[in-house]
Order: structure tokens, then C-alpha cells, then sequence
């Protein structure tokens, strides 16, 4: 299982799982930015893709790869989107506390 | 002929129901005079369409009875509305149909100040015609629908004057009391089909001597089923007629107006148990428990009610309890099976204590609606016809002959003496000593209202004038009644006498309770007991208020004790407050604070505020903040995980 | 060497991640993001897939990062407020962080008991991956291609219908208006008396 040298993919697949969990961990230690919820997205997006290239790489299929370019286009789409959202909402309620966006509230 | 005697039949039983509907369902816009001449004209025709059927089914041995509709017919149960009629369903009609119509003509005139005369009316058709159902039946249900029908009347009409609250409290009372009674009654009339397989009463009767030695469990104990039947049916009796124990909403009834008192409470509704006890004798022959039973009551409720009749004040409320204590004559003399003898007073009882209750209302009417004796007095120049029919009518009561009560109370004495059996002598004791209580307060009643001083005031005394036509001829009619009706009843018809043809068999007796033939063998001083007592009585009230008024003063003086006793009549209903109603109210608030508003209305109430909680509980999980969201979903994630890991090991 | 080259990027990539998250201005976060981005990059051209590594630089850091930035600017955000309340809820959101990350690693390490070293054909030829994803892209993996051009045309137009307002006081053409006009609505022949104006 040695992708190069004497990492092996449960190198690779360590390191993607650390990655994703700080971005999932930002998600909900963070109660001050919207900005920060979408860099965290970004992160586990890119754990994600680390996964997917080290399995290509090892399974050697480029399937993986592909796939990948579709996982970023889809997060730069993602991205845009997010932030026209933010940009609307923050001109309209001229903060971007999280804290103070409960208006869904049961 | 016979096609007619039907038809004449259905129309007596019908008409006064007709009235009840034409003028009930039309109170608000018939008016007064259209209500009172429809009523009291059907009602005069049902009267002399029951004296063609009475000589029909007397004296030409005609017998009536149509099935009109059926009504129950489940499997043996079978019950139809009937016209049944022989001897002793036409004395009943006559007897009914009489008073009713001479009482309707009478409310014309007493209830003329009234402002809702029309239901007045057809409240009384009503009652007629549900009397007339009662003693018309042929099975037990129509007896009971009639028995029903009547405790419904007897309420709407106690209650007539609905915006005085005693009048509401007493027509309550009255129906309560009466459905304790019909509680047994009704246990009864199921326990007679669990025996015999039927409620009809040519079945029953045909078969009572096959089922005498059976047995019926009870609370742990066996009782002869027809005892227990017999004894259940006299329960019911018992409420209807106001015999001790069930009597106290009697007095109470005279709040409604006094046509009322007379044509529900003195001729016909109390005497419903006393004809129900003669229909069933053929029940109540087997059973020596029974009789003994309904002898002890009848005899203990005549001399009880004539005790309290002693003491009272109010002249209404004297006749009533004079009313309680001649029913318990009319029970004995069923009792100690002279049946005959009981139906005899009945209908002699029916004319006297009519005519007595309308002359009362006569001076209630003419003293402006004075009803208290203390405040009578000077009467009888002024209103001379009503004290002459009051005269009257109280010796009739006494049983003064040639009056009607003489023939049929001496009957009654007589027999309780003759039957030889220890009851029956109790029996004559007490009559005897009642006879004397009965006579001595219907002189001091007399004496008291009529005689002395003028103790009213003095424009009521201005006031005071003799009633109008439509009040004096009813008066004068039963005055007739009372005083021909013993002689012709005793010698003419023949009704009392030993297996008589008047009867032909309708009451069944056993030979060996031959009351009624032993009578003649009675010694001399028995025949004339009565007649002494009755005479004393009379006596005695002269004394004490004509002759030497400082007398009753004195005699007060040295039983004060007594007195109140008396006059709180033996303290039955504050007996009954305390054990009864106390409780009964504690219950119903119970049930009504704590088991329905707490209990059951709380379960709906708690499952909606137990909703509410839990929806309050749960809506805090959804807090609109994006990182709880977010927390949220890892924590499941994580739980999905390790779910999936734990498998997989 | 490769395993100081993998530690090296492997600890910047988890260190700029933590920073991302963990620092309240929000323009040092995004810079730390990029910083994410190129070892991320940096490591897939160490295994072998030096196209991605490009194609996350030029569109992630290129694109992506600079809008980041762009909005970040644009907002005006009050740094001072955000300096507050952070280490509250650190320890509980710390411990299920930690949970899933040991999960997960159980999870993946019981699925791998089962795998091979997939064999390596034996004419292999040494192309570039940017050749090899070419070869595949375009004829395989059509579909993909065509829908991720679609996927970004919608965004794009997303993105412009959210945030466009109309300015209040823009002055706008209307070709419609401009092609239709009449001449005989807007000329006017008038004659004038030399002396006295014109009203219009």
C-alpha cells in the first residue's frame, strides 16, 4: 500500500480524517463569523479531496481524480453562492454574528 | 252492540288525551275559554260514557278488550297497548272519570285569576288520561307506563305555579319519592318475568299456584319468589300512595292549587296502588308474608297519618294526612283480603275526600287565599253552602251513617277483626283508634275554620263571599255522591259481599281467607265500634272547641314533648335529611368538583397541556443558531458510527 | 525523504487549518485557508497528481480565496466585537471532534483489512497525469464535465440575481425605447419669430 516512498495510504487517509475534523470542529466552536463557517466547509472539502486523490493514486483509477475536478467545482459554485448569500443578508441585518441569527428559532 | 261497547271504550280512554293535545300543544294562543270548554266538555262525555260501560260490564256481563297496538314482542316477552276492561277496571273509570270531570268544571272557576289557565287544563286532561291507561291495562308495562304517566302529571301539576320555589321543591320531592317506590316496582314487575315467562296478566294469574313453593335467592338467603314478588309490587305501592316510609312528599304535594290536591292526591294518583294491589290479589293471596306485610303498614300508616293530623295547622295539609291515613284503611282491608271492602272505600273515599279538598278551596278562595285555621273563623253565616257540604263530607269521613264512610269502613273494621289472624286484629285496633283521631280533627278542622270569632282581618272578612256556579255544582255533586254512594255501593250493587257477582271472580281470593264471609259472625259490639269511635271523636272536638275553649291550652300545656312531635310529623323528614339527602348532596358535589371537573375533564385538559409541555421541551432543541444545527449532525454522525462499529465487531 | 517532505506539509496543512478557524480576524483566516491550499497542493504533487495540485491552486487559491477576500473587505467587519465568548463551548466541542476523528480511523482501519496492492500493468507508459485525466475527461467521463459546466453557469447566474439591485438614481438605456422612437413624437417644426424665444 505505499503511495510513494513509505507513506502508505493510511498515511494520507490520516491526514485527510485531522483535516476534516478541524473543518468540522469550526463549525460549531465558532460562534462569531459566517465567514469562518464557510472556511470551514472549504477545509472539509479539501480533506475530502485528499482522500479522493490518494485512493486514485492507489487504486489506479483516475475515476478518483475526476472526481475531484467535479468536488471543486462544485465548492467554487458553492462558495459564490454562500457568499451572495452572506452579502445580501449582511445588508440587511448589518452583522454577521452568528450568534444573533436565530430567526429560524422553533 | 258489542262493535259499539268497544268503540265507546276507545273513545273514553282517548278523548281526555285528545284534549291534553289540542289544548297543550297550543297553550300560548288558544285562549282561555276555547282551552277550558274543549277540556271540560271531552271530559264530562268520558264520564257518561263510563257510566254505560259500568252498567254494561256489571249488570249485562259484557267484558272489553281491544288490543289497540303492539308494543313489545321480544321472544316471550310480549307486551300491547289494550283497553281491557271488567268489573273492576269500570269502577275505576267511573270512579276516575267522575271526579276528573267535576274537578276540571271546578278549576274554571278556582283558577280564574290564574294567567295560564290553558296548560292548567290540558295538564289535567293529561293526567286523566294517563290514569285511565293505568287502570285500563291488560299487562304489567301499560300498568307501569300508566304509573309513570301519573308521577309525571302529579309533578308538572305540584309544580304548576313554577315562580314559587317551595312549589318547585315539593313537585321534585314528589317525584323522587314516588321513583323510589317504582324502583321496587319495576324489580318487581322483572322478577314476575324471570318466574313466569310473562307480563300479561291472564297469564300470571292463570299460573300463580304453580310456582307458590319456589324459591328465589336473596343476599344469601331463599325467599318465596312470590313473597318477593308481592312484596316489591307493594314497594312500588307504597310511593305512589304515601303509606309510612314514602309518605312524607304527601303533605308537601298541597303546594300545587287545590283542584289539583283533590283530583291527584285524594280520588285517584294515591289510589293507584291501592287498585294495583287489588288487581294483583290473585298474586298476592299466596303469600301470608305479603299480606301481613301490606295489613302492618296500611294499619300503622292510618293510625300514624291521623296522629299528625291531630296538630296541623294548615287546613290543606289536614286532609292531606287524612288522605294518608284512609289509604292505609283502603291497604289493610286488602291486606286481611277483602279486597272488595278496600275498593269500596276507594270509591266511597274518592267522593267524600274530593268534595272535602273543593271545599276547602272554597274557603281558600273565598278568605282570599288564607290556608292557616289559626286565622279562620267565623265562617259559616256567611258562606253557608261550603260549610254545609264540608258537614257533609266530614261525616262521610267519620263514617256517620247513612254517609257513604259508615258502609265502607265498618266493612273494613269488621273484616280486620274477622280474619282472626294477629295482624288483622292489630289492624282493627289501630283503625279503631284511628277512626277516633279522624273524626275528633275533622271537627276541629270544622269548628276552627267555620265557628268562633272571626280571627282574619277585616277587609278579608269584607271579602269573604260564596263561590261562583262552576264551583257550587261539582260541590253538590260529590256532596250527592257522598251520601248515596255507601248505601248504594253496600245494598244496591252489592259490592262487598262473600264472592258477590258485582265482581265475578276479578279478585281472587283463597277460601281459607274468607274475611269477608267470617264478618258476619263478628260479635255485635265490633259492628258497632266504628260508629261509637267515630262518634267520640266527634265529642271530644266539641269539648275542647265550642265548649271549653281554655281546654286545648291546657292539654298542650301538659304534653309539649308530644305536641312537637306531632307537629313536626315524627320528625320523618329530618330523619330523612340527615341520612338521605346530606349525603346524597355530598356525593353528588363530590362526583361534580372532584371526579368530573378534576378527573375527567382533566384528562382531556392534561393530555392538551401535557402536549404543550412537551412541545415547549422539545422546541428548545431547535434554537435557530446554525452551530447547534451543525453540532447536532456530528453528534449523530458520531452515534451512527459507533452503532456501525459495535456491529461490526 | 519523502516521509520528511509528507510529515513537513502534513503538520503545515493541519497548523494552518487550526489557524483557520481558530483566529478571530477574519483576513488572517483566509490567509491561512490559502496557506491550506498550497500544502494540500504541494502534497498532491508529491503522490503523483501535479494536475489537481494546479487545478487547486489556480481555482481554489485563484478564485475562491480571493472571493473570499473580496467579501471579506467588503463587509466592514468589526473586529473588536469578535473578540469575545470563544472558549465556552471549546471543551465539549473539542471532545465530539475527537470522538469522530477516532471513529472514523477505527472505521477505516476495519475496512482495509481486506485490500491488495492493485498490480501495475507490465507495458505501462509513463505520461503526465494532465495527459491522463485529458485521455479520460473528455470521453468517460463526459457526462461529469458537461455538468459541472452547467453546475457553474447556474451559479453564476445565482450569485447575480442575489446580490443585483437596481441603483435607485442609475440611468439605464432602453434599446426597446430607443429603436421605437417616432419621429413624429419628438420632432417639433415650430417657426420662430426672430426676437422672441421659444416655449418648449
Amino acid at each position: 500500500m505505499m503511495l510513494v516512498g513509505n507513506i502508505s495510504l493510511f498515511h494520507f487517509l490520516v491526514l485527510g480524517t485531522l483535516l476534516f475534523t478541524i473543518g468540522a470542529c469550526g463549525l460549531f466552536i465558532n460562534r462569531k463569523s459566517v465567514i469562518t463557517i464557510l472556511m470551514s466547509i472549504e477545509l472539509m472539502l479539501l480533506a475530502v479531496n485528499l482522500n479522493f486523490v490518494s485512493f486514485s493514486i492507489h487504486l489506479k483509477d483516475l475515476g478518483g481524480q475526476i472526481f475531484t475536478i467535479a468536488i471543486l467545482t462544485v465548492a467554487a459554485a458553492e462558495a459564490a453562492i454562500g457568499l451572495a448569500i452572506l452579502v445580501v443578508y449582511y445588508r440587511n441585518s448589518k452583522t454577521i454574528d452568528i450568534s444573533e441569527i436565530n430567526k429560524l428559532k422553533g | 252492540m258489542l262493535q259499539s261497547l268497544d268503540n265507546i271504550a276507545l273513545l273514553l280512554v282517548f278523548m281526555p288525551l285528545v284534549a291534553a293535545a289540542i289544548v297543550g300543544l297550543t297553550t300560548r294562543f288558544i285562549g282561555d275559554r276555547p282551552a277550558q270548554v274543549i277540556t271540560c266538555t271531552l271530559v264530562c262525555l268520558s264520564a257518561l260514557f263510563s257510566y254505560y260501560i259500568f252498567h254494561q260490564v256489571i249488570f249485562h256481563s259484557q267484558s272489553i278488550h281491544i288490543k289497540l297496538l303492539n308494543w313489545f314482542s321480544t321472544g316471550t316477552f310480549v307486551a300491547n297497548w289494550t283497553i281491557f276492561v271488567d268489573s273492576l277496571t269500570a269502577v275505576m273509570f267511573l270512579v276516575v272519570t267522575t271526579v276528573s270531570a267535576l274537578v276540571h268544571v271546578y278549576s274554571v272557576g278556582y283558577m280564574g285569576h290564574d294567567e295560564f289557565k290553558p296548560r292548567f287544563m290540558s295538564y289535567l286532561s293529561l293526567f286523566t288520561f294517563c290514569m285511565l291507561m293505568l287502570v285500563s291495562a291488560d299487562n304489567f308495562a301499560q300498568l307501569f307506563f300508566g304509573w309513570e304517566g301519573v308521577g309525571l302529571c302529579s309533578y308538572l301539576l305540584i309544580g304548576f305555579w313554577f315562580k314559587k320555589p317551595t312549589a318547585n321543591a315539593a313537585a321534585i320531592k314528589a317525584f323522587l319519592v314516588n321513583r323510589v317506590g317504582d324502583f321496587g316496582f319495576a324489580l318487581g314487575i322483572f322478577l314476575l318475568y324471570w318466574t313466569f315467562g310473562s307480563i300479561e296478566y291472564e297469564t300470571v294469574f292463570e299460573s300463580v299456584a304453580t310456582y307458590k313453593d319456589q324459591f328465589v335467592p336473596f343476599f344469601g338467603t331463599e325467599v318465596n319468589v312470590i313473597t318477593m314478588i308481592c312484596l316489591l309490587l307493594f314497594m312500588g305501592a307504597m310511593g305512589k300512595s304515601a303509606q309510612i316510609g314514602l309518605h312524607t312528599w304527601l303533605p308537601d304535594a298541597m303546594e300545587g292549587p287545590t283542584p289539583v290536591s283533590a283530583l291527584i292526591h285524594a280520588a285517584t294518583m294515591v289510589t293507584a296502588g291501592v287498585f294495583m294491589v287489588a288487581r294483583c290479589s290473585h298474586l298476592f293471596e299466596y303469600s301470608e308474608v305479603a299480606l301481613g306485610v301490606v295489613t302492618l303498614v296500611g294499619a300503622v300508616t292510618a293510625l300514624f297519618a291521623a296522629s299528625i293530623a291531630l296538630v296541623q295547622n294548615d287546613i290543606k295539609r289536614i286532609i292531606a294526612y287524612s288522605t294518608c291515613s284512609q289509604l292505609g284503611y283502603m291497604f289493610f282491608a286488602c291486606g286481611v283480603s277483602a279486597y272488595s271492602a278496600g275498593i269500596f272505600h276507594l270509591t266511597t273515599h274518592a267522593f267524600f275526600k274530593a268534595l272535602l279538598f273543593l271545599g276547602a278551596g272554597s274557603v281558600i278562595h273565598a278568605l282570599s287565599d288564607e290556608q292557616d285555621i289559626r286565622k279562620m273563623g267565623g265562617l259559616w253565616k256567611k258562606i253557608p253552602f261550603t260549610y254545609g257540604v264540608m258537614w257533609i263530607g266530614s261525616l262521610a269521613l267519620a263514617g256517620i251513617y247513612p254517609f257513604a264512610g259508615y258502609f265502607s269502613k265498618d266493612i273494613i273494621l269488621e273484616a280486620a277483626y274477622a280474619s282472626d289472624t294477629l295482624c288483622g286484629h292489630v289492624a282493627y285496633w289501630m283503625g279503631l283508634c284511628a277512626a277516633l283521631f279522624t273524626a275528633f280533627y275533622s271537627w276541629r278542622l270544622i269548628i276552627l275554620t267555620f265557628h268562633g270569632n272571626p280571627r282574619a282581618s277585616q277587609e278579608v272578612m269584607d271579602h269573604v263571599h260564596e263561590s261562583p256556579l262552576n264551583m257550587t255544582i261539582p260541590l253538590f255533586l260529590l256532596a250527592a255522591g257522598s251520601i248515596i254512594s255507601g248505601y248504594i255501593g253496600y245494598h244496591y250493587f252489592g259490592m262487598v259481599e262473600y264472592e258477590s257477582p258485582f265482581w265475578s271472580g276479578v279478585l281472587h281470593t283463597l277460601s281459607q281467607h274468607n274475611a269477608l264471609d267470617a264478618i258476619h259472625h263478628v260479635p255485635e259490639w265490633v259492628t258497632l265500634s266504628p260508629l261509637i269511635a267515630g262518634l267520640s271523636g266527634i265529642l271530644i272536638a266539641y269539648t275542647m272547641y265550642m265548649f271549653k275553649p281554655t281546654l286545648p291550652q291546657f292539654v298542650y300545656s301538659k304534653t309539649q314533648k308530644l305536641y312537637n312531635i306531632l307537629l313536626n310529623k315524627w320528625y320523618f323528614d329530618e330523619f330523612y335529611d340527615l341520612i338521605l339527602v346530606r349525603f346524597s348532596k355530598r356525593l353528588g358535589r363530590f362526583c361534580w368538583r372532584k371526579a368530573d371537573m378534576v378527573f375527567i375533564d382533566g384528562m382531556p385538559n392534561g393530555m392538551a397541556s401535557l402536549s404543550a409541555l412537551m412541545a415547549r421541551a422539545v422546541s428548545i432543541v431547535q434554537s435557530g443558531f446554525i452551530y447547534h444545527y451543525a453540532f447536532v449532525m456530528l453528534f449523530g454522525l458520531l452515534c451512527i458510527l459507533s452503532w456501525a462499529l459495535l456491529l461490526m465487531k | 525523504m519523502t516521509e520528511l517532505i509528507f510529515y513537513l506539509f502534513g503538520a503545515l496543512l493541519t497548523l494552518s487549518g487550526a489557524m483557520v478557524i481558530t483566529l478571530r480576524n477574519p483576513v488572517h483566516s483566509v490567509l491561512f485557508l490559502i496557506f491550506a491550499f498550497f500544502n494540500a497542493a504541494a502534497l498532491f504533487i508529491m503522490i503523483g497528481a501535479e494536475f489537481i495540485a494546479m487545478i487547486l491552486v489556480i481555482v481554489y487559491v485563484g478564485a475562491v480565496a480571493v472571493l473570499f477576500l473580496f467579501v471579506v473587505m467588503m463587509l466592514n467587519i468589526n473586529i473588536a466585537e469578535l473578540k469575545q465568548g470563544f472558549l465556552r463551548y471549546l471543551p465539549i466541542g473539542l471532545g465530539l471532534a475527537l470522538l469522530i476523528f477516532v471513529e472514523i480511523l477505527i472505521a477505516m482501519n476495519n475496512s482495509m483489512e481486506g485490500m491488495s496492492e492493485i498490480p501495475t500493468a507490465n507495458n505501462s507508459v509513463h505520461i503526465t497525469n494532465t495527459t491522463a485525466i485529458g485521455h479520460v475527461l473528455y470521453t468517460d467521463y463526459f457526462y461529469v464535465f458537461q455538468a459541472s459546466g452547467v453546475l457553474l453557469l447556474i451559479a453564476m447566474i445565482g450569485a447575480i440575481v442575489l446580490t443585483l439591485t437596481h441603483g435607485k438614481d442609475a440611468r439605464r438605456q432602453s434599446i426597446y425605447k430607443q429603436v421605437m422612437r417616432d419621429p413624429k413624437e419628438t420632432i417639433e417644426l415650430v417657426k420662430v419669430n426672430s426676437g422672441s424665444g421659444v416655449k418648449v
